[in-house]
């Protein structure tokens, strides 16, 4: 290709200095990822590792869907033997900790990673090595879970891992010391992320796309990468000192020795409440994207979501005493965690509104995505009510620790988080793969899901207030919850049709599905302004932003700028406010070291669990690959 | 979609300092997520002595090496107050010899930690009191090394052939780093040190 080239500034061409197709051509030489094993273990693009991330987001999924199946077929009659008690034990616990971390956590970061820097208009995410290293670390612990799981050595203390149970003395064995490793695995991958996100949406916007104009989606992204920041830290420590408590003899969480078994209560919920708007948000984020689309308007209320999300991102703080109600606590404080648990429903509510006064004043089109959103609205709200009820504290005194509990939360964490994430998946499929999926099995898709789910869960609710326990793997026939559990049984398994209808579509529609074309649903962000999929350097020329919806202030042309390098890569770096352009920063190329350094890592994770010294010498293992990794490999990097 | 051409941004600079690098706001955020991870551990720590009506469970650490690591702490933050300077006025030869200084000193505050170890009077494995004195001073070592090993590798990089340009924003995102180190150390050189004798 280089004989066409022409050539003014000889040594570094700009893209001033090419035609457009030659430019196109060039600029995806220059971001492209080689081919072969070594070549897809190097990429850095951002897109390439999304789509893993995503993919390996719903493998998990899939994964902890068919362990709740397992259990929804036990408990499916009374007195069943199909799963013993300690199998059943495992059962659940890898459910509730792969949902909660190898799902809810990184699918979030998983659209943000690959979305956000096509919204913001840039041609990577920051730190792209990074961000490999993140997935592989989180693939790599996803993994040893599973096969540990495999092995019979699969946790069983429930995806909190309650101290004493969890602690040396009544779990001995390897099982608490695997989840141990897997919430560290999991807590540096996403924070890894966090990091990028909040980078890349501070500084690489493209220019002209001042606070005011960054999209919905992207505020969201941006203040759920600040919760991951201020929250895993805490279960990062919480769990590595249990490990220690196990491992090395220390007493954190040991009464007899001066440690207190509540401190990991305390560790654990002031992860674990934003650890539930953590996975809340990215789906608000979907339904803003898919609600101003669809609605064929701006979302209503801008300035009034983003104080929201802002306001949840707090407030999410002030709530994790709220899952301690039974433990006793003063007086005083239980009001005030029951105030600061019902204030929270504030803001969510604001948002409801504005996206259903978006609705009532737009002109909606129902197509897939949007059925999706309507079925998180009603499957949220009811989530949320009876959340509103467990916030008070004489009531949840009486359901704690039923199935009342477990319907409640598979209400939030479905309706928010699930039902907006399959929405997305229908509404950016076509940017990710160039087609669309099939509109009608979409539909049928939907009614599955939104049958099927309600009648999985909702009769949980009613043997909850007749007193079954969660974490029971069987029930006698005496109690009378047999048709309630049947019926929930049944629920769940059209819910796993739908999945399968799900699964079919994406096969189907990978291959044949319809072309998509730039802009198929004409939405308004800068991600519909490339082809699709995205070249490896997402556009030609970075887009000069002038309004909140780019793509349909500027319906002519797009106002891009210039200047930039062709044959190295570069971005464009702007004002953190104003997004004036400040910076054309070089970005890096792609290198296998964060591979090699995510495997250096997880040996070490996985051997201290079986001996303290892993990190003695692993140490300077980990150091050794790490200066590989950021050692410059060529002068032009030093510019 | 046709492009209409706005703006040329040919004249950029590659690369700048502080705030107006992408990586100054990458060590921020990484100070913030570290930040969370020492706060939340102290609060463990005040936690334990507020439910343990007899803290300390043990003698208070000394106050020797601690005292002698927190003044070569507090004295180091002068070479790398310069050295931020130098780094942004792109001064190679003062950068390259502050360098060597904070090398020096990173190495000697490590051994001073190190000493600090030998002489703590509660093992991690005797009570909870042990246990955090151990693994909080455990978390800061592992800072302070993180950094010392960053701050040599920096110092042979300014050293060889690709000690120019951009490579002195690094210089200035590192000494941001120290920072970090150095201020965080305080409030937990309070609470391990001073908390157990008020
Ligand atoms: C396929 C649909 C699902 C079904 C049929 C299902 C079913 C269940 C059941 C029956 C339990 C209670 C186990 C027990 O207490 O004995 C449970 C627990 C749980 N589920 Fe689900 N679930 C599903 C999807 C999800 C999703 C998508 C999430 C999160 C995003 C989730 C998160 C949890 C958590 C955190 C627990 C608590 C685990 C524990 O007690 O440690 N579930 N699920």
């Amino acid at each position: 290709m280089s004989e066409t080239m022409l050539e003014p500034h000889a040594e570094e061409p700009l893209d001033t200095d090419l035609p457009d197709g030659e430019l196109a051509k060039r600029l995806a030489t220059t971001w492209g990822t080689a081919g072969g094993i070594i070549g897809a273990l190097s990429t850095v693009d951002h897109k390439i590792i999304g789509r893993r991330y995503i993919l390996t987001g719903f493998l998990f999924l899939i994964l902890g869907g068919l362990a709740a199946v397992a259990m929804r077929l036990q408990l499916a009659v009374p007195d069943n033997s199909l799963i013993g008690p300690d199998l059943y034990n495992q059962i659940f616990t890898m459910h509730g900790t792969t949902m909660m971390f190898l799902f809810g956590v990184p699918i979030g970061e998983a659209l943000a990673v690959y979305l956000v820097p096509l919204m913001v208009g840039t041609r990577n995410i920051a730190f792209p090595r990074l961000n490999a290293f993140s997935y592989y670390v989180y693939l790599f612990g996803g993994l040893m879970i599973w096969v540990a799981f495999a092995l019979n050595i699969g946790p069983d203390n429930g995806w909190f891992s309650y101290v004493p149970l969890a602690g040396p003395e009544f779990s001995p064995g390897k099982r608490a010391d695997f989840w141990a490793q897997l919430v560290t695995f999991t807590e540096v991958a996403a924070l890894a992320v966090a990091v990028e996100i909040v980078v890349t949406v501070l500084k690489l916007r493209a220019p002209g796309m001042t606070l005011d104009r960054i999209p919905l989606f992207v505020w969201a992204m941006f203040v759920n990468a600040f919760l991951i920041i201020f929250a895993m830290p805490a279960v990062m420590l919480g769990s590595t000192m249990l490990i220690l408590d196990r491992l090395l003899d220390t007493h954190f969480f040991n009464q007899a020795e001066g440690g207190d078994p509540l401190l990991w209560q305390h560790l654990f919920w002031f992860f674990g409440h934003p650890e539930v708007y953590i996975i809340f948000l990215p789906g608000t984020a979907f339904v803003s994207a898919i609600v101003a689309t669809f609605a064929r308007r701006p979302v209503f209320g801008y300035p009034a979501i983003v104080l929201s999300l802002i306001a949840t991102g707090f407030l999410s703080f002030g709530l994790w005493v709220h899952h301690m109600f039974t433990t006793g606590l003063p007086q005083l404080g239980a009001t005030f965690f029951t105030a600061s648990s019902m204030m929270i429903a504030i803001p969510t509510g604001i948002q409801i509104f504005c996206w259903i006064g978006t609705l009532w004043d737009g002109k909606p089109i129902y197509r897939t995505p949007l059925l999706f959103v309507l079925g998180f609205f009603f499957i949220f709200v009811a989530g949320g009510l009876s959340g509103v009820m467990l916030a008070s504290v004489p009531i949840d005194t009486q359901v704690h620790d039923t199935y009342f509990v477990v319907a409640h939360f598979h209400y939030v964490l479905i309706g928010g988080a699930v039902f907006p994430l399959i929405g997305a998946i229908y509404y950016w499929f076509p940017k990710f793969t160039g087609r669309m999926l099939g509109e009608r099995l979409g539909r049928c898709h939907f009614w599955l899901a939104f049958i099927g789910f309600n009648v999985a869960f909702f009769p949980m609710h009613i043997s909850g207030l007749r007193g079954m326990p969660r974490r029971v793997y069987t029930y006698p026939a005496e109690m009378g919850w047999d048709t309630l559990n049947l019926i929930s049984t049944l629920g769940a398994a059209l819910f796993v049709v739908s999945f399968l209808v799900f699964i079919y579509n994406v096969a189907a529609s990978a291959r044949g599905g319809d072309i998509a074309g730039d802009n198929p649903w004409d939405a308004a962000t800068l991600e519909w302004a490339t082809t699709s999929p995205p070249p490896p350097h997402n556009f030609d020329r970075i887009p000069f932003v002038t309004s909140r919806e780019p793509l349909w202030a500027e319906r002519e042309t797009l106002p891009v700028v210039t200047g930039l390098a062709v044959d190295k890569r570069e971005v464009v770096i702007t004002t953190t406010t104003e997004a004036r352009p400040d910076l054309k920063e070089s970005s890096p190329d792609p290198t296998v070291w964060p591979f090699v350094s995510a495997i250096v890592v997880t040996v070490i994770f996985i051997a201290t669990i079986f001996t303290p010294w892993a990190l003695a010498w692993g140490a300077p293992a980990a150091a050794l690959v790490m200066i590989a990794w950021f050692w410059p490999k060529s002068v032009e990097e030093d510019k | 979609m046709e492009h209409r051409v706005v703006r040329d941004l040919s004249d950029l600079p590659s690369y700048a300092f502080g705030p107006r690098m992408t990586m100054w706001w990458g060590t921020l955020s990484f100070c913030l997520l570290e930040g969370t991870g020492f706060a939340l551990a102290l609060g463990g720590y005040l936690y334990l002595a507020f439910v343990n009506p007899d803290w300390p469970l043990g003698p208070p650490p000394p106050l020797f090496w601690s005292g002698i690591f927190t003044l070569l702490m507090l004295a180091s933050l002068v070479p790398n107050f310069v050295i931020e300077r130098a780094a942004r006025g792109e001064n190679l030869f003062r950068v390259r010899l502050l360098l060597v200084v904070m090398s020096a000193a990173g190495l000697l505050v490590t051994g001073a930690r190190v000493m600090e170890f030998a002489v703590l009077p509660v093992r991690w494995d005797f009570n909870a009191y042990g246990s955090l004195l151990w693994v909080i001073l455990g978390l800061h070592a592992a800072h302070l090394v993180t950094d010392v090993v960053d701050t040599v590798i920096v110092t042979v990089l300014m050293f060889t052939r690709h000690g120019f340009g951009r490579r002195f924003s690094d210089v200035e995102d590192n000494a941001f780093y120290w920072n970090f180190v150095v201020l965080s150390w305080l409030p937990t050189y309070f609470v391990l040190y001073w908390v157990p004798r008020l």
